[in-house]
Parts: structure tokens; C-alpha cells; sequence
């Protein structure tokens, strides 16, 4: 018991040392934070009238970042595989940082579902016991459970892992290794459920497509990715964790060939969509070219698919794809724009027309950017620690027989 | 504070409204005439004081409040007469909410005779007065289109319309809530907050709601609608004739909806809109009475539901003379 609360104040002790740089990206995301607290707190004032929704967009950025993160919740997956299944020795050891990324973007999924809350404080009703679990019938229900239980297990063995070494002890297999194998599927899992959320609306022709649930899962296995490459790159600047050009390589590779699946699923939907036009297709004219002059998402959403082409086609070059100075930024571009196509282009022109054929569009308020803001900052902040904490013990520099102050090191 | 103090006025309520379901009323007047000759003995301030604790306290158990379909007798009861000394305490009206059920042997049906609608759009203003509908941002359950002959989907009318009625070569589509059979919008709450009552009713418990909107994107007919603000209706405006599970004031962050006006149409009266209806386009009866009108009207009309093809089964169907 001792050594896990020196663990935790260890932890806590490396989350809040570090460089003037590092104190400067702490502020920024604080001030994000604090901004969102604002925002919300408007919005608990005034209720979700404080946001652009209405009934006709009845959804906003909040369901949207919501069903991006769990994509890259679910992204996490694309380490877990190589390393613990097919035992792959780059992977192994970086594998915690997918598991981290994971906790982050799991929390800002679930925080972006309790602001999208008409009545957050009686969010109880949802639980089982206390509350009533409309279980199975209702997907929301099944998206807490997959969301949960995806939380506890990127948790617990990571924190199980590196408790261990943390001790100079080597984790047990027979423990922990049931349970990563039961996180891949999970991770499948929250995607396909939190796309069958969208497709069981019977009514909604934009959601209503067989391809919906691996399509989350093509674009989740490029953004997650996408996402691990650029921390990767990160990591390397600021800290001695040494991550090899190897590891990044295979890396690229998955983003690559995921791109690809993401895209081939793209195409095919377009042509549904396009070939015979009628009211069930009136959703994707929306989006792509805009009805009767509404075309407020238009821009964005060619934008997204124009730099989602162009990056996937700089990486297919093996010479590109390895030079560092491209691949991070055709990740970031890429990350940006599934981040558009999932985010604005998937919920929003579901309600656009509305099921009766009415067209109102819908613009984000200042309050609700700034809850989203809030909630990201909040999401970087835990990513920060979690990633913070991993590299310190790796390197070496936290460990048990060193007492729970860390002191602060320049990088 | 303790259990057993916890809400004396409650039991009290309670009991009475028990021992005799219409005399809840009386109950009511009784304790607060009682309360008005303590005001006049005691100082005013003092006064207000009890009644701000009393209101938190409803507040309080308000929140703590159970799933309407889990409570039993007695607690129904207790909750009903929370809410009427609420209104009492907050808005000083005296509303009496009942908490009929539904009849047995009653399925309610709905037909629209688009031959005879004339677009006035009457029935949307009583419905919203009856409803106790947010003012402010002018909620409305039931929408008219104005649709162009020859045109059968209401992805072609115009429900804006602004002008004289009716227009010579359109006709006019009144949709709302139907009721649906198999509805997409009770399968899809994860807390059961809202569901299909013996009588064909979909209701929702407005304490039990969470406020996501899973049912109004799963509703195919556009028929819910939520409380965006706290929703506000002048107090000489109010109709202090409610229902629990329908016209009773809503607060923000709820989703409600057409219910048929179940508390007119559980006492034998016509929903709001129908009654108010200048034309007779709106038919409204028992589907399980042979002798019923809109029995009559299935019978020997020629009679079609919208996307019938959803397979969500509406109580609502429309027909032509």
C-alpha cells in the first residue's frame, strides 16, 4: 500500500515538473480547460439553448466529437495487435502509449456525451441498479457499457504493467495477457456499437448504410494511428525515450493501408449516394454540394476528402512515407481531416434535410466551442500526464528505491 | 432533514389523495387555508422563509424522485401532489394534475381527411394552449403542410407558409405524433423514460428524461420536441388541468411530444386539435369500439399512414372524400 501511494505521488510529481516549455503547453491546456468551464457552466445556466442545436439538429459537435474519439480510442488497437499478439519487439515496447491514448480519448468521448445532456445531473437514471437500464433494446446503453469497460481495461493494464516495473519486478503474462486479448475485440467493439448507435435510427438514410460500422473502423485505424505518429515524433524531440525509425515505419504502414480501406469505403459510399439521386440521398447533396443554397458544411467537407487523398498518396511512396519530415505532417493532415469528415461530415447532414424534408442548418455557438475546447485541453492534459509518467519510468528515472521526488530534469 | 420529518405535508397529501382520489383538491385548499390563518398570526418574512425551505425540499425529493412506472400507488399519489404544491409555492396557480391511466378496452386511433383541411392552422394554436407549450421558443407538436397537388411526400410541402388559406391547387397535411405501434423513439431511450401506455399513447416521464435526444433522431416523423430553455408560459396562459405524463409544466433539458391530449381523451373528450378543427378533417375514437367513427372511416375510406414501409405501424392514417 505504501508503494503504491509513493507510485502515485511519484506520478503526480513528474506531471508537474518539467521545462519552461513544458510548463508553457501545461498553461495552455489549463487555460482551455478553464475557458470550457466557462462555457458549460453558461450552458448549465441556460440549457443546451446556449448551443447552435435545435430540434431539427437535434446533434452537434458534441456527438461528433464524441464518435471521433472513440475512433481513436479504438485506434489504440492498431499497437496492441503487433505487439502482444504477434509479439512483435518495436511494438511491445511503445504499446503502453497506444493504451494511453486510449484512457485520453476515452474520457473526452464520454465527457463530450455528459455536456450533450439536456438533465447531466440525472445522468443516474442511465445506470443499472440505481437507475433503468433499458438494456438491450437501446444502443446508448450498450455504448456505456463498451465505453466502460474499454476504460477500465486500458486502465488497468497499463497501470498493472507499469506498477510492476516500477517495483523492478517483471509483470506476469498469465495476468495480464487474457485481458489485452479481451481489449482487442473490445476495441472493435466500441466502434461497430457506437456506429450501430446511428444506424438503428430507422429513419436516418445517411446512417442507415451496412458499411457504417467498418467504416468507423477504417477511418479509426488511420486518425488513431495517424495520431500515435505524431506523439511518437513528439516524444522523440522532448524527452531520451528512444523510439525506433522501425517502429514508425510499420506504423506508417498501418495508417497507409487504412487509409486506403477508409477511402475504397468512401468511394462506395459516394456512388450510392450519387448515382440515383432521391430523398434518401438528399443528406449527401447536402453535404457535398448543398441544397436550395444551404451549404454551410460544403467547404469542409471537401476540404477533408481533397487533403485526405493527397495524403494518403504521399505516404503510398515508400521514399515519402520514411522521411519523417513528410509522414508527420501528412498524419497530421490526415488526422484533420477524418477528424471533419466524422465530426461535421457524418452527424450533421443525418438531420438535413430533417425526416420531413425541412432544411435548417446548424452553426456551433461560442459556448459550445468553447466546452469542446475545454474538454480536448482536458483530454491533452491527461494524455500529457499518462505519457509524462510511462517515459519516466521506462527511462528509468522513476522508480521506487528513488523516493517519490523526481527531480525536475531540462528535457 | 430526518426520514421521518423528511415531508410530513407529503404524507399528509398523500394520505388524503388516497383516501379519496377527488378530494385531493380539497386537501390542497384545506392545508393552505390552514397556512394563510398561520401567515396572518406570524410575521410575513418569517413566512417566506417556511415556504422557500418547503420548496427545496420538494426540489429535493424531486430530484431523488423514482422512474414513474416503478412507483407504486402511494408514491404516484405523493408525487402528484408534489407537483401541485409546487405550482402553488412557485407560481402561486392552483393546478390539479391527474394521473389517470389508461382505460382497458381503449386503443386510440387518429384520421386526417386531407380533402377537408383548409391549412388555418387552428388546431396548432389549441393544441399549444391546451399543451402548455414553451411561448418563448414556440414549441409546437402538430405542423401543416401546404403541398402541391399531384404530391404525395411532405419532402415537397411548405409548412412555413404565411399566407391566406387555403390556395387554390394545394392541399394540406397536418402531421404530429402517431402513436406508432412499434415506435423507434421508446426503443431507442437508454433510461425508459418514455414508452407506449395500453391505450397506444407514447408518454414520457419528464423527471425520468435525461435530455440526450436519442428518441428525436430515431423518430421518423419529426414528432418530438425538446426543451432547449427553461420553457415559459405566462401564468394567465397556463391550463391548470394536467396530466402527469403529458400537459404538466416541463423544465429544461426535456424531451416532450404529442400524446393525443391524454388527458382529455382518457376522460371521454376530444384531443385539442380535433375539437378545435373548423372543418372536421380531424377524426379521433376507440379503434376497439366496432362502432367508432374512425372504425368507420377505415372501413370505408380509402385510407394511407406515412412511411408506411418503416414498418412502425402509426395509429394516424389519412384519407380523402
Amino acid at each position: 500500500m505504501k508503494t503504491f501511494l509513493n507510485f502515485i505521488m511519484s506520478g503526480l510529481a513528474v506531471v508537474f515538473t518539467g521545462s519552461v516549455k513544458y510548463y508553457l503547453w501545461l498553461g495552455l491546456l489549463l487555460s482551455l480547460m478553464l475557458a470550457g468551464a466557462y462555457g458549460y457552466s453558461i450552458q448549465l445556466k441556460e440549457g443546451l439553448g446556449a448551443t447552435g442545436m435545435h430540434d431539427h439538429v437535434s446533434w452537434g459537435i458534441y456527438i461528433s466529437n464524441f464518435i471521433f474519439f472513440v475512433g481513436v480510442a479504438a485506434g489504440g488497437v492498431m499497437l496492441v495487435i503487433p505487439a502482444y499478439v504477434m509479439k512483435d519487439r518495436d511494438f511491445s515496447k511503445v504499446v503502453l502509449i497506444g493504451e494511453g491514448l486510449a484512457v485520453a480519448a476515452l474520457i473526452m468521448a464520454l465527457m463530450f456525451v455528459l455536456a450533450d445532456l439536456g438533465g447531466v445531473t440525472r445522468f443516474w437514471h442511465m445506470l443499472p441498479v440505481i437507475g433503468f437500464f433499458h438494456f438491450p433494446q437501446s444502443m446508448l446503453t450498450w455504448d456505456v457499457l463498451v465505453l466502460n469497460g474499454y476504460l477500465a481495461l486500458n486502465l488497468a493494464i497499463p497501470a498493472y504493467i507499469l506498477y510492476c516495473r516500477y517495483q523492478g519486478k517483471e509483470p506476469i503474462k498469465k495476468i495480464y495477457v487474457p485481458f489485452v486479448i479481451l481489449s482487442v475485440f473490445w476495441a472493435f467493439g466500441i466502434h461497430l456499437v457506437t456506429a450501430f448507435l446511428l444506424v438503428g435510427a430507422p429513419d436516418k438514410t445517411f446512417w442507415s448504410s451496412a458499411i457504417l460500422g467498418p467504416r468507423f473502423l477504417a477511418s479509426a485505424f488511420t486518425a488513431g494511428p495517424a495520431l500515435i505518429i505524431i506523439i511518437f515524433s513528439i516524444i522523440r524531440q522532448t524527452s531520451d525515450y528512444k523510439i525506433s525509425d522501425e517502429t514508425i515505419d510499420k506504423l506508417s504502414t498501418v495508417v497507409m493501408f487504412a487509409a486506403y480501406a477508409n477511402l475504397v469505403m468512401l468511394l462506395s459510399e459516394i456512388f450510392k449516394e450519387f448515382y440515383w439521386s432521391s430523398e434518401h440521398t438528399a443528406h449527401a447533396r447536402y453535404l457535398f454540394f448543398g441544397l436550395d443554397g444551404h451549404n454551410a458544411v460544403t467547404p469542409f467537407i471537401w476540404g477533408s476528402v481533397v487533403s485526405n487523398v493527397l495524403a494518403t498518396v504521399l505516404i503510398s511512396f515508400r521514399s515519402l512515407r520514411e522521411n519523417h519530415a513528410v509522414l508527420v505532417p501528412a498524419c497530421f493532415v490526415l488526422f484533420i481531416a477524418i477528424w471533419i469528415e466524422k465530426g461535421l461530415g457524418l452527424v450533421i447532414p443525418g438531420f438535413i434535410p430533417s425526416s420531413l424534408g425541412e432544411i435548417v442548418e446548424y452553426l456551433p455557438t461560442l459556448v459550445e466551442i468553447l466546452v469542446t475546447l475545454g474538454i480536448i485541453g482536458f483530454g491533452l492534459f491527461t494524455l500529457t500526464a499518462l505519457l509524462k509518467v510511462f517515459i519516466r519510468i521506462e527511462t528509468g528515472a522513476m522508480d521506487r528505491n528513488k523516493g517519490w521526488w523526481v527531480s525536475p530534469s531540462a528535457k | 432533514m430526518k426520514e421521518g420529518s423528511k415531508t410530513c405535508s407529503e404524507k399528509c397529501f398523500a394520505d388524503m389523495a388516497l383516501k379519496k382520489k377527488g378530494s385531493r383538491r380539497g386537501a390542497l385548499t384545506a392545508l393552505l387555508g390552514g397556512a394563510a390563518t398561520a401567515a396572518a398570526s406570524s410575521a410575513s418574512a418569517a413566512m417566506a422563509t417556511d415556504e422557500e425551505k418547503e420548496l427545496k425540499r420538494i426540489k429535493r425529493n424531486e430530484f431523488f424522485q423514482k422512474y414513474y412506472r416503478v412507483m407504486t400507488e402511494e408514491e404516484r399519489a405523493t408525487t402528484v401532489a408534489r407537483f401541485e404544491r409546487k405550482a402553488k409555492l412557485e407560481q402561486g396557480i392552483e393546478v390539479k394534475i391527474d394521473d389517470t391511466s389508461a382505460r382497458p378496452d381503449v386503443m386510440f386511433g387518429y384520421a386526417f381527411n386531407i380533402s377537408k383541411c383548409e391549412g388555418s392552422r387552428k388546431c396548432v394554436d389549441a393544441c399549444v394552449k391546451e399543451n402548455n407549450q414553451d411561448r418563448a421558443s414556440n414549441i409546437q407538436y402538430i405542423k401543416l403542410f401546404e403541398m402541391e397537388g399531384g404530391v404525395g411526400s411532405v419532402h415537397g410541402g411548405d409548412s412555413e407558409y404565411s399566407h391566406e388559406v387555403p390556395v387554390d391547387g394545394k392541399y394540406y397535411l397536418g402531421t404530429q405524433c402517431f402513436q406508432c405501434e412499434n415506435p423507434p423513439c421508446t426503443k431507442s431511450c437508454p433510461t425508459g423514460a418514455t414508452w407506449k401506455e395500453a391505450d397506444g399513447i407514447v408518454v414520457v416521464d419528464y423527471n425520468w428524461c435525461i435530455g440526450c435526444r436519442y428518441c428525436e433522431a430515431a423518430c421518423p416523423y419529426f414528432a418530438r420536441r425538446f426543451n432547449w430553455k427553461e420553457p415559459e408560459v405566462p401564468k394567465e396562459e397556463i391550463n391548470p388541468k394536467q396530466h402527469y405524463l403529458t400537459n404538466r409544466m416541463r423544465m429544461k433539458g426535456v424531451m416532450e411530444k404529442c400524446t393525443y391530449c391524454a388527458q382529455r381523451s382518457r376522460h371521454g373528450k376530444l384531443p385539442a386539435c380535433a375539437e378545435a378543427c373548423p372543418t372536421g378533417a380531424r377524426v379521433f375514437g376507440n379503434l376497439l369500439d366496432p362502432d367508432s367513427e374512425i372504425r368507420w372511416i377505415l372501413a370505408n375510406k380509402k385510407v394511407f399512414r406515412l412511411k408506411e414501409d418503416l414498418g412502425t405501424e402509426p395509429t394516424f392514417w389519412y384519407y380523402a372524400d
